[in-house]
């Protein structure tokens, strides 16, 4: 397969240069000193001028991480992280009042073009200067988030007037504070693990959406997270609750520039579906993943959990993971509703040196739930990746039902893939399937798509994109699109 | 001037295991444009190999002798160069893939040759138009575009699907690697017809076949038996239908 090393060496030279939202952008910011103690979480909340309350919270959560340990069983592998050497507040400088795009930081407005997203609302509105031949996308509500705090939020008119709130959490906390005091740590509890106690210590910002009863949200929702600033660590808190009856889409994307430091980002969402509720949540991750010899990239150390309280919601987790030069993180349901329904689609991609240990819980505990997890694996160059996932069935779930499928793709033989599906069922009535398969890129398919006119690239490209299919079309139509010329990004070079 | 195929000397071999196999042992073949030869022989003696070598598979080490097509070196190209250039395989075994919708596998292909060919690429509008023409012109059902290629796909349907990509790759030569077998009558009347519909002064075709049948239909220029990894004898139409009724060992044991 001579011509087969030839282009993977050929690309593995670019390394990292394939990364294309590596800039950095230079901006006036206001930081915190560096380190982690009681009184930089006091200084958090008063600069975002937050009430008591969730000042104690803070502190509640700090002090549990201090007892806490960080988890060691995921199979990813890096050196000790000093949590002292981080800057735990990066917020670029601005003046007062309320947000319009006016206000915002010609830099930033100019990062977040470079980096295709819409944040001019006249424009998508009106559908002007569409490149000819590319029909207008429905409009996308984008809470933009530069280092830690939120800097615009779009179309906040139109969901006003539909009773949905999307703003910055800061702005939640003092806007809605009985909306957040009632569900903020109410999926994720404060020391539920050992980041998301972190987190709950020193978020920053992050969304916050309420969809009321029988709302439609008229709009996709979305979110774009951008690490601008050296040697700090983003930690951003989402919150999304839906009630009965009602139904959201959101999407959440993010990038950051190339350092040889790694940065750590260590999120927590929670999502709460009432009744009949429907929470669509999609994330296309590309954090920067390091070069190709390791060095850099983001520790992407993520917590995600949706609760279904309500009879019959939904809520079904999509995720396209390229980014990152170590992913841990478990997107889950936790299926309390009777008839309530929790998906998991997975696409996680690892190339070069990258590591991912992701999968899904799912945690049934209504009657008749049901669960379906896609979580499809590609690993290239001397990557490694693993599935891990919980399905755990109580004894009161009966009729409860889980399908899942877990697919390997092996480009190369130089990196690893692995599967580990843990399951409990604690009820006889319970069905359980689960499947999964390893393959590998052939020399067959490549020589037929290479026959047919297609470069190697391409070839990969449509190879890898086909064993993704299952889980792309869960993403909204113009992501999907993304999504699949991402991939074909990530796995530059990497055939063999 | 240089012909429009010719093929001079040719030896390949492969890697199986471990040990070199010496397949190709001295192929020599001119094909003039606008002609359709056949290539007969027994299995085992290098058809298909020789058809992978043209195409340009890498697994096959070419040991000596030359290609050259439209006056390049056929050898020193990739295999998608030469795919733009006009060759087209249609494979005795096509490949399967899994999720890759037929359509838009289609649509990249043509588009990636047209674009090597300094053609304008195709929306996805005129090009469903044009491959749904194609299909029907092959009798094959509409929803075969929507499918994963060849996945689930029959013996028969599978070939279709070969000469559907032909037809819409327009190529100036095409090989056609057994395409006949495991077809019914019909299927290859269907077959022939859509390759017949290509003939031109300008395509050339190089069919591997055990059958009479279909070079009934095809009427080919020349015919050439290969035998151990070697053209040993060369002629008109009249050699199949002797192939037919005689079989290959008694060919084999003259030429000797
Ligand atoms: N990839 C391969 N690995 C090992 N042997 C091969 C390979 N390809 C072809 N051969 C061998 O080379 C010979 C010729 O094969 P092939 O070209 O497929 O013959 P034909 O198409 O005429 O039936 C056979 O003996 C076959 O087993
Ligand atoms: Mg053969």
């Amino acid at each position: 397969m001579p011509a087969v090393t030839e282009t993977r060496e050929a690309v593995e030279k670019l390394g990292q240069s394939t990364y294309k939202w590596g800039f950095e952008t230079d901006i006036q910011m206001d930081l915190a000193p560096k380190g982690l103690n009681e009184d930089i979480v006091r200084l958090i909340s008063a600069r975002k001028n937050e009430p008591e309350w969730l000042l104690e919270w803070r502190l509640t959560a700090f002090r549990k991480w201090q007892s806490m340990k960080e988890p060691t069983w995921a199979k990813v592998s890096y050196p000790p992280i000093d949590y002292q050497d981080a800057h735990y507040y990066a917020a670029p400088r601005k003046k007062e009042g309320p947000k319009s795009l006016d206000e915002v930081d010609p830099e930033l407005l100019k990062t977040y073009e470079k980096l295709g997203i819409p944040l001019h609302e006249q424009a998508l509105l009106a559908g002007v200067e569409l490149p000819e031949g590319e029909t207008a996308r429905p409009p996308v509500a984008v809470d933009a988030v530069f280092d830690s705090v939120s800097v615009v939020t779009t179309f906040r008119k139109t969901l006003e007037e539909a009773g949905v709130i999307f703003c910055p959490i800061s702005e939640a906390v003092q806007e809605h504070p009985e909306l957040v005091r009632k569900y903020l740590g109410s999926v994720v509890p404060v020391a539920d693990n050992f980041y998301a106690a972190l987190n709950s210590a020193v978020f920053t910002d992050g969304s916050f959406v309420y969809v009321p009863k029988g709302v439609r949200c008229p709009m996709e929702l979305s979110t774009y997270f951008r690490i601008n600033a050296r040697n700090t660590g983003q930690f951003e808190r989402t919150l999304i609750v839906v009630e009965d009856g009602a139904s959201v889409s959101y999407l959440e994307g993010c990038t950051a520039p190339m350092r040889d430091e790694n940065q750590l980002h260590a999120a927590v969402v929670e999502l709460v579906a009432m009744e009949d509720a429907s929470i669509k949540y999609s994330t296309v991750q590309n954090w920067y993943p390091g070069d190709s010899e390791g060095r850099g990239g983001i520790y992407n150390f993520v917590t995600k959990r949706g609760a279904c309280r309500g009879a019959r919601s939904k809520i079904s987790w999509t995720q396209v993971e390229t980014g990152s030069a170590i992913t841990w993180k478990y997107p889950s349901c936790i299926l309390q509703g009777d008839g309530s329904v929790g998906e998991f689609y997975s696409v996680a991609v690892t190339n070069n040196c990258q590591q991912a240990d992701t999968g899904t819980k799912m945690i049934h505990i209504g009657r008749n739930t049901r669960s379906t997890i896609i979580a499809k694996t590609i690993s290239a160059g001397r990557s490694d990746s693993t599935y891990r996932g919980l399905v755990r069935v109580q004894p009161k779930a009966s009729g409860a039902r889980n399908f899942t499928q877990c697919d390997s793709l092996l480009i190369g033989d130089e990196c690893g893939a692995h599967t580990v599906p843990y399951i409990e069922s604690r009820n006889m009535a319970a069905r359980i399937e689960h499947e999964a398969t390893t393959s590998k890129i052939s020399e067959d398919q490549l020589f037929y798509c290479r026959q047919r006119g297609l470069s190697e690239e391409d070839a990969v490209g449509l190879i890898v994109n086909g064993f993704c299919r299952d889980v792309l079309k869960e993403l909204p139509m113009e992501f999907a699109v993304e999504a699949q010329k991402l991939l074909q990004i990530s796995l530059e070079g990497s055939v063999g | 001037m240089s012909q429009f195929l010719e093929i001079s000397g040719l030896c390949a071999r492969i890697d199986a295991d471990g040990q070199e196999k010496q397949i190709l042992r001295g192929v020599d073949l001119t094909i003039p444009p606008g002609e359709v030869h056949a290539i007969m022989g027994p299995n085992g003696c290098g058809k298909s190999t020789l058809s992978y070598v043209l195409a340009g598979r890498e697994d096959y080490e070419v040991t000596a002798g030359s290609v050259t097509f439209k006056g390049q070196d056929l050898l020193a190209m990739e295999p998608e160069e030469r795919a733009a250039a006009g060759l087209f395989l249609a494979f005795q075994s096509p490949i399967e893939l899994p999720g890759v919708n037929n359509a838009n596998f289609l649509r990249t292909a043509v588009n990636a040759v047209r674009r090597a060919r300094g053609l304008e690429e195709l929306d996805a509008v005129a090009f469903l138009k044009m491959a749904r023409e194609a299909a029907k012109s092959l009798s094959m059902a509409p929803d075969m575009l929507k499918r994963n290629v060849n996945v689930g796909f029959s013996g028969g349907e599978k070939k279709r699907n070969e000469v559907l990509q032909m037809t819409l790759l327009q190529p100036s030569f095409a090989i056609l690697d057994e395409t006949d077998s495991g077809l019914d009558v019909d299927a290859l009347r269907i077959v022939a017809e859509g390759v017949n519909r290509l003939r031109s002064p300008d395509f050339s075709a190089l069919v591997i076949t055990h059958h009479q049948k279909l070079l009934d239909y095809l009427v080919p220029d020349r015919i050439h038996v290969m035998a151990k990894g070697r053209i040993i004898l060369s002629g008109g139409p009249e050699l199949a239908k002797r192939i037919d009724q005689e079989g290959y060992t008694k060919f084999l044991a003259e030429a000797a």
